[in-house]
């Protein structure tokens, strides 16, 4: 092959799922003159797997996404046929937002936003190769002889490095749903030194929404609310399109129990490590012999198609079984399978390679996000997206890269797993995964991250000012709650035994009040004159919670403060663990092999002991002073 | 630098000696202010200054110890933090006291070579010195590690990781609301069921933590008064236990004077009498050994030896004593068994309401096993794990359970108090991760694998 000049950038981005999308706009909306490469570009944005964007954990980060100025939020709002809020009946930490998407319209929004944007190249290109040149990461080559130059790369590939489909005794390479598999790079980055796993998923049937009998299953509607991801979002769709509920039952059981010889799974064809939070149908049959049923949730994949997801059906069995355990579910007897679930077997590389910023260890100027880090799920790949993009854009123009800590951002909590500890599953954000849940919230995204995103060049101005104005209504309302005094009366009494808590025995300031578990912020302000300005609701629920909960946040902030100290005590990259004495063994292999940036995340590298960070503490102290001292 | 309060006793462990109990960090005046009672308050005195007082338990205000207290303010002193020095002359009973009342005050114990390590980091001590702290360091680590590792093989680890899962049972099942809101199968942890369920963890932490408190009173001997009527026998008894059991006669100068101690070890049991001075001061004993002074040593006592005499029949004062004891583990001695039976048995077992009443003769040495026997027995039976737990990491673990603890009533309180129960989890979290330090586990992973280990999740 030919190879020929094809142009310079600042910003490459070789991939256009979710992650690549993120990565591409943040480079391009700071400036940086940017590249997508895209094996197809019938592929930007694609959703090979369930159609809904959010959930717990996940909703809070295309919030998180949002207020840095990413465009997940944007386009899940511009493209859902059904949004919820789940956990309402739960506390304010771990409520969160789900939308099943318009597969397609998703996908066409996503293609539009990045056609219009300024700075940045869509272009369809197998990338076979790395230009690296010292060390240092200077472009890439493409199947077809082109040779780009950038001075930083994001590799966002998901699943697509040697990825393999498998259906039954069928195997092939590919990509998701059919799409070209990427080989070559693979192998050109295990020859760079990379250490690569094998990591699997799957995704379920699809069948013909006019042939199913939605009678014989239960309805799950949208939130009549009007709810949205993004703070930019104004308008909200009428007309929301319902999922449904059915369960598999004993014979659909004894149909995989019987065929699993020829389940690739337990055949031992599958060799790469699946998701525990997201196991095949056949997992769930084996591992919980004693549930008679499992729920399967229908979910429409757009307005213009009757294809449904069969939510919880993932499978690799042979699709003749396929088709038969369709019969036996409720509803689906005579559904017509438009496609078969299948497994895919891919290459993704261990995290622990990377440093926080995203950029690899190995090669500078190289950064990878998404799937290819060991990530499932489209938010967390938009996530790291979002990360690697801003970094590489950064990187690109000399600045020093953005990290989020653990009370940041779930993407903090996110990326901070992935490059401390690793994983060895695809990896799922769970709620339980962060420690300062009650700082994370889905409704505080914007008070935590608008301010940085601002910062970085991709919070456009109108809105920072936008966010500016109800931060000091926050604050002032909360002024005025803890300056008013609501004296016991009738009025007051009537309230309190309306709402189940005791009346009023001496006067009492409104915001010590609103702490009552059975009042909440409407409650309180109909004891108090009206407010001067009108307060949004995004505002009373801010004033609510933040009085309601002072007491946990106050806790989880003083938490917060002591791992910040330890944030705040950096470690040079190129740090000798061999020469500090007294590190056990096990530790200073990891600290090695991890390299932690601060004490904070040595002390959360598994394997390391208080006494190691002891150690570790006073050995940099030394070498400060040692320097001082000359 | 900013760091929490810590506290430790800076002395070798020893009798005799002079003991330091030393508190650095933010908090160490406050926090010895708190159980100090002085012609000043310790906040308001001159840095560098030492001052005579009592350090009482604030909770009863009960004296504790007669105590020099030295103040120093940062930053001249060792740690470059505020500083407070205990001097305690007590024996190892009475520092350990006070290093656990210093210890409720919001302050950790420190690790080893924690001070002189506070020191380095806030720039106390040069370059040269710095590797002499690496060995502290280390060496200190070792020894605790081996220490720990041997409690951990022992009741105290397996009793902590049955409480941890109990613990991750309600976090499991809580975080499975949380993130798999639709998924039908597990039980919708409630606010109320959150309170069962923590309130029975609770429970059985008060459980261990009453044995951690006999794994003290291994180490500290169980404080044990003998009561009763003069010329019962209480001198008999006490000269025999301390005769056949080579006692340890220690004055404890500076609490109240005439009270002397003395260490038994009935089978296994140290016993720890006290008052034996009132015992033996015959000349007095009408006066000194009258039934309310009697009481007042009574609320102080861990273990009751209430002798009756089998000659006489119950009086007034001996129904009293009873009384006074009816709050304490004792065992009722009929003594003088050999003499002519006076005494109703039945209003004494009565009286006794199920605690063991045994009949002896001093003069004649009858029954004496059978005493010892149900000393031990009363200790034993409540599952003590062994005599050889050491000082430090059984106060460390001590500390922390009493942490754990406050962290659950947290949570309850809040369930209680109708919070969301994602609320309550968190300290509920806080709980476990406590008990994880004692066992040495605190990767939140683990709480992912129960999750799906229990639960089919996933769509």
């Amino acid at each position: 092959m030919n190879r020929y000049h094809a142009g310079t950038y600042d910003v490459i981005v070789v991939g256009a799922g979710h992650a690549g999308v993120e990565a591409g706009l943040a480079a391009a909306r700071m400036g940086a003159k940017t590249l997508m490469l895209t094996i197809s570009l019938e592929g930007v944005a694609f959703m090979p797997c369930n159609p809904s964007v959010g959930g717990p954990a996940k909703g809070v980060v295309v919030r998180e996404i949002d207020a840095l100025g990413g465009e997940m939020g944007h386009n899940i709002d511009k493209t859902y046929i059904q949004m919820r809020m789940l956990n309402t009946r739960k506390g304010p930490a771990v409520r969160a937002l789900r939308a099943q998407a318009d597969k397609q319209l998703y996908q066409r929004k996503m293609k539009k936003t990045i056609e219009d944007t300024e700075n940045l190249t869509l272009r369809q290109g197998m990338v076979e190769k790395l230009i690296v040149e010292d060390g240092v990461c200077k472009g890439v080559l493409v199947a077809t002889g082109a040779e780009y130059r950038a001075k930083s790369v994001v590799l966002t590939t998901g699943v697509y490095l040697k990825g393999k489909i498998i259906i039954g005794d069928l195997q092939y390479e590919s990509g998701p749903n059919n799409m070209q598999a990427s080989v070559k790079l693979s192998e050109n980055l295990q020859e760079l030194g990379f250490n690569l796993v094998r990591f699997k998923t799957g995704t379920p049937p699809r069948v013909n929404g006019r042939t199913v009998d939605y009678s014989k299953t239960e309805i799950q509607p949208g939130d009549d609310a009007p709810l949205a991801f993004s703070y930019d979002t104004t308008e909200f769709l009428k007309e929301q399109i319902p999922c449904w509920l059915t369960y598999t039952n004993p014979e659909t059981h004894r149909m995989i129990h019987d065929n699993l010889g020829r389940s690739p799974i337990y055949s031992g064809v599958i060799v790469g490590t699946g998701p525990r939070y997201c196991p095949s149908i056949e997992t769930k049959i084996v591992r919980f012999s004693d549930k008679n049923r499992h729920q399967l949730f229908l979910e429409p994949e757009g307005k213009e198609t009757n294809e449904v997801y069969v939510d919880g059906l993932s499978t690799s069995l042979p699709e003749e079984i396929q088709r038969r355990l369709l019969t036996t579910i409720p509803g689906l007897e005579n559904a017509e399978m438009m496609r078969p679930g299948y497994a895919i077997e891919y290459d993704a590389l261990v995290p622990t390679q990377l440093w926080p910023s995203l950029e690899t260890k190995k090669i500078k100027g190289l950064f990878t996000a998404g799937q290819i880090n060991g990530t499932s799920g489209y938010e967390e790949a938009a996530g790291q997206g979002l990360m690697g993009g801003i970094n590489a854009a950064r990187k690109a123009s000399g600045k020093e890269p953005i990290i989020l800590d653990r009370s940041q951002a779930y993407i903090g909590v996110l990326i901070d797993d992935l490059v401390t500890k690793g994983t060895n599953e695809p990896y799922r954000l769970l709620t339980s995964r962060a420690e300062y849940r009650l700082l994370l919230r889905h409704d505080n995204a914007d008070l935590r991250l608008t301010e940085l995103g601002h910062d970085i060049g991709l919070i456009p101005e109108e809105r920072y000012q936008r966010f500016l104005a109800k931060k000091q209504l926050i604050e002032q309302e909360k002024a005025r709650f803890s300056a008013m005094t609501i004296k016991p009366s009738e009025k007051t009494d009537a309230l309190l035994k309306q709402k189940g808590a005791a009346p009023l025995r001496e006067p009492m300031k409104a915001d010590r009040l609103l702490k009552r578990p059975e009042l909440d912020y409407q409650d309180v302000s109909t004891l108090m004159p009206p407010s001067d300005v009108a307060i949004p609701d995004d505002v009373a629920e801010q004033v609510e919670i933040q009085i309601k909960y002072e007491g946990y946040i106050e806790k989880q902030l003083q938490q917060v403060e002591k791992m910040k100290r330890m944030e705040k005590k950096k470690i040079p990259q190129d740090l000798d663990y061999d020469a500090i004495d007294g590190l056990a063994t096990e530790a200073r292999q990891k600290l090695r092999e991890v390299k932690p940036i601060s004490v904070a995340q040595a002390s959360r590298v598994s394997g390391v002991n208080p006494s190691d960070i002891s150690i570790l503490l006073v050995y940099l102290e030394q070498g400060r002073l040692a320097r001082k001292t000359g | 630098m900013d760091y929490d309060t810590i506290a430790a006793v800076s002395t070798p462990v020893g009798e005799g000696a002079i003991s330091i109990v030393r508190l650095s960090g933010p908090e160490a005046i406050p926090a010895a202010d708190r159980l100090y009672r002085g012609s000043e308050p310790l906040t308001k005195v001159k840095s560098h200054t030492i001052h005579y007082g009592k350090i009482v338990d604030p909770g009863t205000e009960q004296v504790v110890e007669e105590a020099m207290v030295s103040v120093m303010k940062k930053p001249k002193t060792f740690t470059r933090e505020d500083v407070v020095e205990i001097n305690c002359h007590g024996g190892l009973m009475s520092v350990n006291k006070v290093l656990s009342l210093v210890l409720d005050q919001n302050v950790r114990l420190a690790d080893p070579g924690e001070f002189t390590k506070r020191a380095f980091l806030n720039g106390r001590i040069d370059l040269s010195q710095a590797e002499a702290v690496m060995d502290v360091i280390r060496a200190k680590t070792d020894r605790a590690m081996s220490v720990a590792m041997n409690q951990m093989e022992g009741k105290l680890s397996k009793q902590v990781r049955a409480l941890r899962q109990d613990l991750l049972d309600i976090l499991a099942a809580v975080e499975v609301n949380i993130d798999y809101p639709e998924y039908d199968d597990a039980e919708v942890v409630t606010g109320r069921l959150l309170f069962e369920k923590a309130s029975s963890v609770e429970k059985k932490l008060n459980g261990i933590l009453s044995t951690a408190k006999q794994g003290k009173i291994l180490r500290e001997g169980l404080s044990t008064v003998i009561v009763g009527r003069p010329n019962v026998g209480k001198s008999s008894l006490l000269n025999y236990l301390a005769h056949e059991n080579k006692a340890i006669v220690t004055d404890v100068p500076g609490t109240t004077r005439d009270v002397i101690e003395e260490y038994v070890n009935v089978q296994g049991v140290p016993l720890k009498l006290v008052d034996t001075a009132g015992i033996r001061d015959t000349e007095n004993i009408v006066e000194r050994i009258g039934v309310e002074r009697s009481r007042k040593v009574l609320e102080s006592a861990e273990l009751i030896l209430l002798i009756l005499n089998y000659n006489e029949a119950l009086t007034d004062e001996d129904r009293k004593l009873f009384q006074a004891a009816s709050g304490a583990e004792t065992i009722v001695l009929v003594n003088k068994t050999d003499l002519r039976p006076r005494l109703d048995l039945d209003e004494v077992k009565r009286l006794a309401a199920g605690k063991p009443v045994i009949p002896i003769s001093l003069l004649h040495e009858n029954g004496i096993d059978d005493l010892e026997r149900a000393i031990a027995s009363l200790f034993f039976d409540r599952g003590v794990a062994s005599a050889e737990e050491a000082y430090v990491s059984n106060t460390r673990h001590i500390a922390l359970l009493k942490q754990a603890k406050s962290a659950l009533s947290d949570a309850i309180a809040a369930a209680k108090e109708g919070l969301p129960v994602d609320m309550a989890q968190i300290d509920v979290r806080r709980a476990w991760d406590i008990l994880g330090e004692i066992v040495g586990d605190t990767v939140s992973e683990s709480l992912i694998d129960e999750l799906f280990s229990k639960f089919c999740l996933g769509k």
